[in-house]
């Protein structure tokens, strides 16, 4: 099963590492992991998605809490949350092809932010799986290049992940 | 101290130290820690000049269990950071608080394959509590005071602290904090009422209850309250081999250790158990053997400081998290003194049944007899050990009655630990009788701080049991391997008593068992650094034995047939 963690971390050097090494040193594998700072400019943020059953999940937790410099993560529950990821997608695309890739980007509300004699380049946020919907309809004009930021997560409503 | 003060970043590292109250480092110097050297030349700080760094970290190790304060070591940048890596290792896996001080190539330079750089942090990340670059003179106090706090509070553990050379010398304004701001560091010490009175309940209603205690005792300093909750419950204490001490050895209700070579009854009463109480220990492999037999029947209590070691192997029906001390002193106001039971008096069978053996009759000299004089002789003593079939026996027949008082590498199994920590256990209980229960292999590994023993006058003891060989390898291969004595024969090299010698110290070689008191003796009363070479049976083994894999309980005994 996978699980979204939110880490909330000092906005320290060397902080990633020590995170991503506990993962790689325990055995846990890394889905996806996306950082960036917070309200606070002290904190940063970790989304990290997490495959395993939930005595793995319990063993990350209390792992991560141990790092001085965490100092909070939440598991946090597909249903009381919104995700969302952004991916860059080169796509090949001909002057033939163009229309029905612009199209396929039209359905998936994505953006077409460069344009090749050869290629389009589309923007997508959504979450997970609508991306990958997309993607899988592009593959067969063939995809050059993907980028994905890895998937970010919040909690719905006035609640929020918090230092206490 | 004046607030605020102008001076170097070397002298706000020794006016640090000063705060900390620390009284002794273990190290040895190099270019990149010359300007902090330089300074300690003029301080009253004692340095202990070792002759290799692993023993700066193990000195600071032995230091910090002897006493329960945190052991410090220092070293160059580099090789020098690199040699304290073991050391490290063994404080981190034995939960004991220690500080180590790198030097480093200026930060100008960091990052490029400088003279003797070496990502110290890096290569530390997995086997610190926590650890620091320094990259600014005027961060060094609050580094280091949350160093300090890091290392001894919680489960403790190791921190290091990299100092590139231009923090050394740049100039800053000193000013110690007073308090710690860590946002993501809060050890829990209560443990929570609830829990503490859903065990109460499963004691209560216990038939068959064992107490296992851990290394976690001796740091919260619980052994007082592990003897009132045993004595209230008439319930058996088992210990792993870093619990050992925490529960007096020669009290009734002591089953000694449990695991690969503890007691047959200890195992037997493990397995049998239908609730474990088990405090500041993690069900380590040597004590469970094959997880998914051990002890099927029993619930389990498990009190530690450290969230994440309840249920990772075993897993905890009543969980209580924090300090053992204090939980237990909760936890003995809800119960009610029990009487001797059905469970003690099977108990008290087994304990007459399968008592630890050796052959006591053997007119060649015997590593449990040697072991048993020198308790004899010295039940007092801070023994410290090495790793391997001296380490058990030390464990098995030294009656240990107070914490702190066997020193052991029980996570890692570090071979070379015993020497350099009992150095550091002198030098933190200098009126103690302090001896190294040692291998020939182990010995080895350290012997060369036979010379910071001798330097300094710091008289430690070294009983190597010699048997000639890599002994619990070689029992291995023997019980498992056909006796295929592949590269675990030593030979008769060195001389040990010529090389203590060598160093200035004294040298005692025994061969018979009736010369073991008197050279322990002599050892002893020697002002000096000792080592008494005990030439023992090649091939004895340590026994019981539990085969890796196998349940606790198929456990062999001396003389059984494998
Ligand atoms: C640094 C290190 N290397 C290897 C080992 C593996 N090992 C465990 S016990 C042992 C033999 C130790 O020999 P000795 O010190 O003579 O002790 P004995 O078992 O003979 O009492 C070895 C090699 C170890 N524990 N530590
Ligand atoms: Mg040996």
């Amino acid at each position: 099963m996978k699980h979204t963690l939110s880490i909330l971390v000092e906005n320290k050097p060397g902080v990633l590492a020590r995170v991503s090494g506990l993962f790689s040193r325990r055995g846990f594998n890394i889905d996806s992991l996306a950082v960036g700072i917070t309200e606070n400019p002290e904190i940063s943020r970790m989304t990290i998605v997490v495959e395993g059953d939930d005595r793995i999940l319990e063993q990350v937790t209390k792992q991560l809490n141990k790092l001085v410099d965490v100092i909070k993560v939440s598991d946090i529950k597909p249903e009381s949350s919104i995700d969302r990821e952004l991916a860059l997608i080169k796509v090949e695309a001909g002057p033939k092809e163009r229309s029905e890739v612009m199209q396929i980007a039209d359905i998936f509300r994505a953006r077409i932010i460069d344009v090749g004699t050869r290629t389009l380049v589309i923007e997508i946020t959504g979450d997970v799986s609508k991306i990958n919907a997309m993607t899988d309809l592009l593959r067969r004009f063939g995809i050059k290049e993907m980028v994905r930021t890895g998937k970010v997560s919040m909690l719905r409503g006035a609640k929020a992940v918090k230092e206490e | 101290m004046a607030k605020k003060q102008k001076m170097s970043g070397a002298e706000a590292f020794i006016e640090c130290l000063h705060e900390e109250r620390v009284e002794v480092i273990f190290g040895l110097p190099g270019g990149a820690i010359l300007p902090i050297y330089d300074e300690l030349y003029d301080s009253d700080i004692r340095h202990i000049l070792v002759r290799h760094e692993q023993a700066a970290a193990h000195a600071a190790d032995g230091y910090a269990r002897a006493t329960g304060r945190v052991g410090v070591c220092m070293a160059t940048s580099g090789p020098g950071a690199t040699n304290l890596v073991t050391g490290i290792a063994n404080a981190y896996m034995d939960s004991v608080p220690i500080v180590a001080f790198t030097g480093q190539v200026p930060t100008s330079m960091v990052g490029n394959d400088a003279f003797q750089e070496a990502n110290i942090t890096g290569i530390t990340l997995p086997i610190t509590k926590h650890n620091y670059l320094v990259k600014d003179a005027k961060m060094l106090p609050d580094i280091i005071k949350e160093a300090f706090y890091i290392a001894s509070t919680g489960r403790p553990g190791p921190v290091l602290v990299d100092l590139p050379k231009n923090v050394q010398t740049e100039e800053t304004e000193f000013e110690y904090p007073k308090s710690i701001q860590l946002r993501g560091y809060k050890p829990t010490s209560k443990g929570h009422p609830l829990q503490i009175k859903r065990a109460a309940k499963a004691i209560t209603e216990a038939e068959r209850p064992i107490i296992y205690a851990g290394g976690g005792v001796v740091i919260s300093g619980a052994h007082a309250e592990l003897r009132s909750l045993a004595e209230t419950l008439m319930a058996p204490v088992t210990t792993t081999l870093l619990g050992i001490g925490t529960f007096p050895g020669t009290h009734p209700l002591s089953l000694g250790m449990v695991g690969m070579h503890g007691t047959k009854y200890a195992n037997y009463a493990m397995m049998e158990s239908d609730l474990i109480i088990a405090i500041g220990a993690r069900f380590d492999d040597r004590v469970t053997g094959r997880l998914d037999s051990f002890a099927p029947n029993a619930k389990v209590i498990h009190i530690d400081i450290d969230p994440a070691e309840i249920s990772k192997n075993v897993a905890a029906h009543i969980p209580i998290v924090g300090d053992a001390q204090n939980i237990l002193k909760e936890l003995i106001k809800e119960l009610k003194p029990k009487p001797k039971s059905k469970w003690s008096e099977k108990i008290e069978k087994w304990k007459k049944e399968f008592p630890l053996e050796y052959d006591r009759k053997s007119k060649e000299l015997k590593p449990q007899y040697v072991v048993e004089q020198i308790y004899d002789l010295c039940p007092d003593a801070i023994i410290t050990t090495e790793v391997g079939q001296n380490q058990m026996w030390a464990a098995q027949y030294f009656k240990f009655t107070k914490p702190r008082t066997l020193i052991s590498s029980g996570g890692l199994g570090t071979m070379g630990y015993g020497f350099p920590a009992a150095i550091g256990a002198k030098v933190g209980c200098p009126d103690k009788t302090v001896i190294d229960i040692a291998g020939d292999g182990s010995f080895l590994m350290n012997s060369q701080e036979l010379a910071t023993a001798v330097i300094n006058d710091i008289p430690v003891k070294v009983a190597i049991l010699n048997n000639k060989f890599l002994g619990m390898v070689r029992q291995w291969q023997e019980l498992f391997y056909d006796k295929r004595y592949s590269a675990t024969r030593l030979d008769t090299s060195p001389n040990f008593t010529k090389l203590a010698e060598a160093y200035g110290a004294l040298g005692i070689e025994v061969t018979k068992p009736g010369e073991v008191r008197s050279a322990i003796e002599d050892a002893i009363d020697s002002d000096k650094p000792a080592v008494i070479d005990f030439q023992i049976t090649p091939e004895e083994n340590v026994f019981p034995m539990v085969p890796a894999g196998a349940a606790i309980n198929e456990i062999i005994d001396y003389g059984e047939k494998t």
